[in-house]
């Protein structure tokens, strides 16, 4: 350990936000959702909305969210969280509800739930993580799985002919009305978690200002289902996955950004 | 003189992914020889070059380092 002795309280950069618990996560090591949860902590903490956010927690990776946000929270049936989410913000209107889904949650079985929340406009913020595989079941492909990538049920790479293209979901979802903030980023660097942080920020204050439904979506790595190590993954992730989902904002005020 | 800066790795909760070695713009961070109680080689400073920018601390998913930075 080197210059121990600048270690005091008034010379602290950075420290793990208390609006996170102090359980140690089950995600794999390197995996985006960790850092996902502490920048969503971060700006709850930051917008001092701690006792008025409420999580709901998806079936997938994540299914264990609540454990580690010290928020209240809700588990929704598969793919069900926007809906569940729609009747607690409703019942709630003053309160932060927010989804936190993977892309089999979201993009597949809870496809319809997603398209109609965000038609209605419902005022919640959709957190999205897109790593192009179930991560917690073993890895099968997904909705989302790359055309050629290997997964344990696409073993010779997917095919257009057998399993179709990979859904792009948020620019499905940019063209409905009801959304007023759809985006996407990335957390594999500092630069990368900062700018997703911004974008969370400003998912959570259109939701105080009651403008609608905000997306978020984070591509993220899944070192374990890739079979990677998180570093190799993450290069993986700049090379294939920013591909076909780029990076950046795609409806910003309710307009769509064009590029 | 240099910014001074260090890092507080909390060890037991590393899980050794090595993301914050590929982050930190100074090389200070390594993956240590030994395991922690869980068998993770976990991160550690290996030289005094720290200069405090956080970036290490900003891409671990597990939250286990803090970051601190000598005022002027």
């Amino acid at each position: 350990m080197f210059n121990q002795d600048i270690v005091k309280p008034e010379n602290l950069v950075y420290k793990k936000t208390d609006v996170l618990t102090d359980k140690i996560m089950h995600y794999c090591p390197g995996c985006g959702h960790g850092t996902t949860h502490r920048i969503i902590a971060e700006v709850i903490e930051e917008m001092g909305i701690q006792d008025k956010a409420i999580c709901i927690a998806p079936v997938g990776c994540s299914v264990l969210a609540y454990n580690y946000f010290e928020v209240d929270s809700l588990g929704a049936a598969h793919g069900r969280a926007p809906a569940l989410a729609t009747a607690i913000q409703r019942l709630n209107p003053d309160h932060h509800t927010f989804t936190y889904q993977g892309d089999g949650d979201l993009a597949a079985i809870g496809t319809a739930e997603t398209i109609h929340a965000c038609n209605r406009g419902e005022n919640i913020v959709i957190i999205f993580i897109n790593n192009g595989i179930y991560g917690m079941t073993g890895g099968q492909m997904a909705p989302t799985t790359l055309i050629g990538m290997q997964t344990a049920t696409s073993p010779y790479g997917r095919t257009v002919e057998l399993n179709g293209y990979p859904l792009q979901i948020t620019e499905l979802l940019a063209q409905l009305p009801g959304t007023y903030f759809v985006t996407r980023q990335s957390v594999h660097t500092s630069a990368a978690v900062r700018k997703a942080k911004k974008a969370v920020r400003q998912a959570f204050e259109n939701q105080k200002n009651k403008k609608g439904t905000s997306f978020v979506e984070v591509v993220s790595n899944c070192n374990s289902g890739w079979k990677m190590t998180a570093p190799k993954a993450n290069e993986w992730m700049v090379e294939n996955m920013f591909v076909k989902y780029p990076i950046g904002d795609i409806k910003v005020d309710g307009e769509i950004v064009q590029k | 003189m240099a910014v001074k800066g260090t890092v507080v790795i909390d060890k037991e909760r590393c899980k050794g992914c090595g993301v914050c070695v590929v982050a930190c713009p100074k090389s200070v961070l390594a993956l240590a020889k030994n395991v922690n109680g869980k068998g993770y080689n976990y991160s550690e400073a290996i030289i005094d070059e720290c200069i405090g920018c956080a970036s290490c601390a900003m891409v671990c998913p597990d939250g286990v380092i803090t970051v601190y930075k000598e005022k002027k």
